[in-house]
Formats: C-alpha cells, structure tokens, sequence
C-alpha cells in the first residue's frame, strides 16, 4: 500500500468536556490512494467528522486536542505543518472539502460569485502554472472555467448564478456549487463529510452519482463519510468501518458486502433492512469515549470477545489484498 | 427593489408616528402647572393682561381643540413663535440644527471608526488580557455620567493642559454661513484656520459623546463577530482556505456589522439626549440648549418644535439604518 495518497497512522484526538476528556479516536490508521474513492461509515459518535477535521487540520481549537499521530500528505506530515502553510498550500488546494449542510456553509450576505471569485483567487489552479497569466487575463481565464464546471455539475444558467445569493437557490444547487467549489482548485483528495445528509432524499442520489462522476474523470480521491450502507455501496471502491474512534476494518466494497470479517461490520450490513432509520438497529450501547471499554472497544456488545479482546486492541490484519481487518477472533467463511 | 418597499412603508408610518409623538408631549406639557400666559405678559402683568394674552395664544381653547390647530398650522410650516425669543420657533429650530447635527454625526463616524476594530480585536482575542481591559473600559464607558465626565475633561484638558478650548464652536465668529454646518462651510470657504479651530472645539464634545456610544458598538461588534466566527461558513472558508485575514475582515465583519447598524439607529436617539447635557455643559448653541432652556421657560411652541424636529430625525436615522442594512444583509432585500 506503498501507492497512497494519504496516510493517517496512530491517529489519537481527544476533547475536553465538562464531563472529562473524551478519547474520540484512538489510533487511527488509514491509508487513502490516489484517485480511490474511500467511503467511511459507522455510527453518529464514531468519530467520522473528527478524522475528516483532523486531516484539515480544522478541529476546534479551544476543545479539541492531537494527542499523537501523523497524517502524511505529498510527503510531509500534515499535522506538523503551521496554520498558515495548511492554508495556503494544502487546504482548498490540494485537499478540497465539501460540507455536510450547503445552506449554512455559503456566507449569507455575499453573493455566490464573490465567494467563488475569492475561492480563485487564492486557489485557482492557473495561479500554480508555470508562467502564470497575471490580472484581468487570469481573472476571465478563471472565471470561464468556473463557468465550464458549473455547466458540469448541471447547473443552469451559470452566468446568472454567480449574481445570486445563497438563499436564492435550492439546497441540491447550492451542493451542486460546493462539489464544483472543491473541484475548481484541482485537488487531489476531497473531503466530503455526509455531502448529502441534508438534502432531499430525491436528490442525493443524483449528486452522489454526480460526485463520483467528475471525481473519476478527474482522478480525485474522495473521502465519503456516511451512515448510508447504501450509498457507500453505490459510490465507493472500498469502505473503512469505524467504532467508538477506532477503525475496525477496511475493504474493498465488493468484500465489503460479501464477506464482511468483523462482528460490527457484520452486525451493520445484519440491520440493513431497517436501512430507514440509519445504523440503529444494533443491540447495545456506543460505549462513553469519556472512559471507554479497554482493548477492542467492541468488546461489551460483541458475542465473540474473549480476554484478550478486553485488554488488547487486536492490530491491523490483511484478509485479502486491500483487505483489512482488526479483531482476535475475526469472521470468516465458514464461521459465519 | 423591496428597498423601495421598505422605504414607502416607512413613510406611511411617518405621519402617524409624529402625531402620535405630538400628542403626547402636547398633553404632558399642557398638564405642567405653569401659566405660559402669565410668562408671556410678563413679570407685573395685571390679571386682565394676562387672561388677554391667553386668549390671543389660543390657551382658553379646549385642549383637543388647541393640539388641532397646532397641528394644522404645522402643515403650513409655522410652527407658532417662541414665547421666550419672540421668534418664530422654525427659525430657531433650523438656526441650531446644524450645530447638533455636526456634533452627533462627528460622534457618530468617530465612534464607528473606533468601536467596530475594537470590538473585533476583543471577539479575535476572546478572554485575553485585551478582551478584559475592553470589557473594564465599555461598561465604565456606558456607566459613567455624561455630565460629570465633560467636566473632568474639561478640568483635565482646557483647564490643566490648556490642550483644547474650553467651550463653544469656534473662536470669534465662525465661517460664512452656508450649511450651518461649521466643518463644511470652512472647507468651501478654504479657510483651513477655521476648520483646524472648528475641530478643536469638537475634540472634548465628541469625546464625551464618543465614550458611551463607542462602548455600545464595542459590545456589539464583539458579540457579531464571535457568534459569525463560530459559524459554518467560517468552518467552510477555513477548510477551503481562505486567508485568515480575508474570513475576519470580510466575511465575518460584514456579518457582524448587520448588528451593529442596528445599534447605531439607537445610539443616535441616545446621542441627541446626550446632547442636551453635553451642549450644556461645553456651551454648544445646539437644539439640546435650546431645548432646555425651553422646557425650563414652559416655552410650548418651542418644547413641540424641538419634540417634532427630534423625533423626525430618529425616524429618518432609523430609515436609513434600515436602508443600510438592506444594502448589508440581502436576506433582507432579495
Ligand atoms: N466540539 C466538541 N466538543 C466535545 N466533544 C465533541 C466535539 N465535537 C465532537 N465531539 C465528540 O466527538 C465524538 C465524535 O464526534 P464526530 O462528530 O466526529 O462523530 P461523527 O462520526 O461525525 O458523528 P455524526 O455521524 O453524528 O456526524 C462524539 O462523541 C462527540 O460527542
Ligand atoms: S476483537 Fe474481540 S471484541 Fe473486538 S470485535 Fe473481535 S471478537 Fe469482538
Ligand atoms: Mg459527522
């Protein structure tokens, strides 16, 4: 797994509550490759938007804090570099983000042109190319690129759109303008926290296929993160499972489904019928991250736990290429 | 186009607005037991003299009927004479106006230029040692008396440090009059030494003004600024990148402003019952003056003037905060 784009290892975060120090990921590793499209699913708690924030480098700075792990980008480890650097030269840039509410993440009182138009100017690509063009030259350059993506993402009447303000224009075109937002800099990961969550169901579909579409056209990597087996089933080429802040497996998504190694995993895809209500169908409870179960944090809710998995967190283990899976007495074939 | 719409809106409020502001002084001042009859006919006035005079100023007219032709004879633009002046109370409305005008709007950019980087600065470095000192500085700001501290300036800066001039305009005789407006008719006039004196003059005014409503603006700034800091688009620009900077000074202040426009209508209605004090106290010949020495002489006519002329300026203030922000928040407009 020499080939990825990202690596996040031994990641640890943890927030400082009122109630005490809440370990929210406990030594994550997970590897993105380029152009892969990564969904990362578990439930409301797990950790997903932390992780996706971490990378960012955008958790909240009075609450939360890193307490070990490095997140290796282009050859540098993110979470080394300073606030400036991340800003100029990695965020928006080469790691793009898309929001989970559209609605709120425009700034109400500036039109969408202006926030695209500032986007460019710090983040267009032409400003990285050899001999740049300068002033007005690059501006119309830019802006009829912008034009070009957003006929792209099949949004009407661009020209008149850029005139408009946020509240102006529907929830799916507003995160019709945000994936063209992240794909306008020509990153090579996108971060895209439950893009759809706060949509219409009508038109999640379309947008996720819409996403998948021009990130493959462009070879962009996509983290997805999620509660929606189905969706993660509909665009990604594999999945990473997480649980109370540790990742418990990782497959490609065909394996995913078919021959899932973990018991959470299993019990995930076992409540997928009652797929309605998200991830709940699961007896038990996620454990408090204030003072979770030792080892694997599984333990209290899982049939198959022993001793060990009460002390030891179980290390990472390959099933098959690109197979991985954490867990002392992991499913297989024939246990299942 | 809604801004069209808010204005008309307005409008139709105004009348009603100022008649009801009317009525109200006209029956509280009508209810004061002082006979501005008996200060009209003067100090040895026979009672026959005095009943003469109440007849001719109307005074024996049922009061329904007196607000009546009051207000009828405020359509013609007359507003009766002063019964102190003697002068017809329009005039000298519009004589001091400008006076009062340019030391509220002075107070009101001077205060706006300091309190809106402040009260970022305070929201930037929330609970830092600046944080505190502001907060320390805004409520002695909004605490103190306003009389009480023009006379400790005045102690301080004219008396002690001879620094600035202790009251009044301008020395001597001030510029030409154009405007009325002492900052400006120097300038057309290019007469530098006037404008530099006239600016003087205002620097213990204004600040005693400024402090206050400085202090407002501070706390209004600041509370926009964190709560738009804490808000998704920040989160999103941060991600995506934005500089810093351009969140801050851009994107956030035009949000927070929203807030502040709307403190600003009411400073200025705080501002022109400051001024009375202030005009008072630094011998300004500004309406707050004028409307003191009218209350304290039972002087009807006049107190009305002052009441109209005070309340069409808070309606008009208000207008224009609205139209601001329309202008800021589209939401408002589109
Ligand atoms: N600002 C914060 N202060 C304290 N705790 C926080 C904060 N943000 C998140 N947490 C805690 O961190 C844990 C993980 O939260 P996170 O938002 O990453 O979960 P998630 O997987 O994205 O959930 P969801 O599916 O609901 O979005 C939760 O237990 C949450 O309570
Ligand atoms: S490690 Fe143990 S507790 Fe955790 S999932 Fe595997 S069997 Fe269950
Ligand atoms: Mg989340």
């Amino acid at each position: 797994m020499d080939a990825d784009l990202i690596t996040v290892r031994d990641l640890r975060v943890s927030f400082a509550s009122d109630a005490g120090i809440a370990r929210v990921l406990d030594g994550v590793q997970c590897g993105i490759r380029a152009g892969e499209i990564r969904g990362l699913v578990g439930e409301s708690g797990c950790g997903k938007t932390t992780l996706a924030r971490a990378i960012l480098g955008i958790l909240p700075r009075n609450a939360a804090r890193i307490d070990s792990g490095t997140v290796m980008f282009g050859g540098r480890n993110l979470l080394d570099l300073p606030e400036d650097r991340l800003a100029a030269e990695v965020r928006g840039r080469e790691i793009a983000y898309i929001p989970q509410d559209p609605s709120t993440a425009f700034n109400p009182v500036f039109t969408i042109g202006t926030q695209i138009a500032d986007l460019m100017r710090w983040k267009s690509p032409l400003a990285r190319a050899a001999n740049p063009p300068s002033g007005r030259a690059r501006r119309e350059a830019d802006l009829a690129r912008v034009i070009e993506l957003l006929r792209l993402v099949q949004l009407p009447n661009p020209e008149a759109l850029l005139r408009k303000y946020p509240h102006e224009v529907s929830g799916g075109q507003r995160q019709r303008l945000m994936i063209a937002m992240a794909l306008l800099p020509e990153p090579k990961l996108v971060i895209a926290d439950e893009p759809t969550t706060a949509l219409d169901v009508t038109v999640q579909a379309q947008i996720l296929k819409l996403l998948k579409q021009l990130a493959r056209e462009r070879n962009v990597a996509v983290l997805f993160t999620t509660h929606d087996l189905g969706a993660a089933y509909e665009i990604c080429d594999r999945i990473t499972v997480m649980y109370a802040g540790q990742e418990v497996e990782e497959a490609p998504v065909s394996e995913f489904f078919d021959r899932p190694s973990h018991p959470y995993t299993r019990k995930l895809l076992d409540s997928l019928p009652s797929a309605e209500t998200g991830l709940r169908g699961i007896p038990g409870e996620i454990p408090r991250l204030i003072d979770p179960p030792a080892g694997c944090r599984f333990n209290p809710r899982c049939e198959r736990a022993s001793d060990l998995c009460r002390t030891d967190r179980p290390p990472p283990e390959p099933v098959s290429p690109g197979h991985m899976v954490r867990c002392h007495h992991r499913l297989t074939e024939f246990s299942a | 186009m809604r801004i069209l719409v808010l204005v008309v809106n307005r409008m139709v409020w105004f009348i009603p607005t100022l008649l009801g502001l009317l009525a109200i002084v006209f029956f509280i001042s009508h209810v004061i037991p002082a006979d501005p009859a008996a200060f009209a006919a003067g100090e040895n006035a026979s009672a026959a003299t005095i009943a003469e005079m109440r007849q001719r100023l109307g005074l024996d007219q049922p009061m329904h009927i007196q607000f009546l032709r009051y207000v009828m004879s405020i359509f013609t633009g007359d507003m009766g004479n002063s019964i102190y002046t003697g002068r017809p109370v329009v005039e000298d409305l519009l004589s001091r106006l400008p006076a009062t005008l340019e030391l509220t709007l002075v107070t009101v950019v001077v205060s706006t230029l300091v309190g809106v980087p402040l009260g970022v600065i305070a929201a930037l470095r929330r609970n830092s040692w600046v944080d505190h000192a502001l907060r320390l500085i805004t409520i002695a700001g909004l605490a103190i008396a306003s009389f009480w501290f023009a006379i400790l300036l005045q102690l301080l800066f004219s008396m002690r440090l001879g620094w600035t001039p202790l009251t009044g305009r301008v020395e001597g005789w001030g510029p030409e009059p154009i405007t009325g407006f002492y900052l400006i008719d120097s300038l057309i006039n290019q007469d530098m030494t006037t404008l530099v004196d006239a600016l003087h003059h205002l620097v213990l005014p204004v600040a005693t003004l400024a402090v206050p409503a400085a202090a407002t603006i501070v706390r209004f700034t600041r509370a926009g600024v964190l709560n738009a800091l804490e808000s998704s688009y920040v989160l999103y620009e941060t991600a995506m990148g934005y500089p810093r900077w351009q969140i801050v000074w851009k994107y956030v202040l035009r949000n927070a402003l929203i807030g502040t426009v709307t403190q600003i209508g009411l400073i200025f209605g705080i501002l022109l019952a400051g001024a009375v004090v202030v005009e008072a106290v630094f011998d300004w010949p500004g309406l707050g003056m004028f409307a003191v020495n009218s209350i304290l002489n039972s002087d009807y006519n006049a107190v009305m003037g002052f009441t109209l002329i005070a309340g069409t300026m808070f309606i008009v203030v208000n207008l224009l905060v609205d139209i601001l922000q329309g202008l800021i928040d589209p939401r408002e407009t589109r």
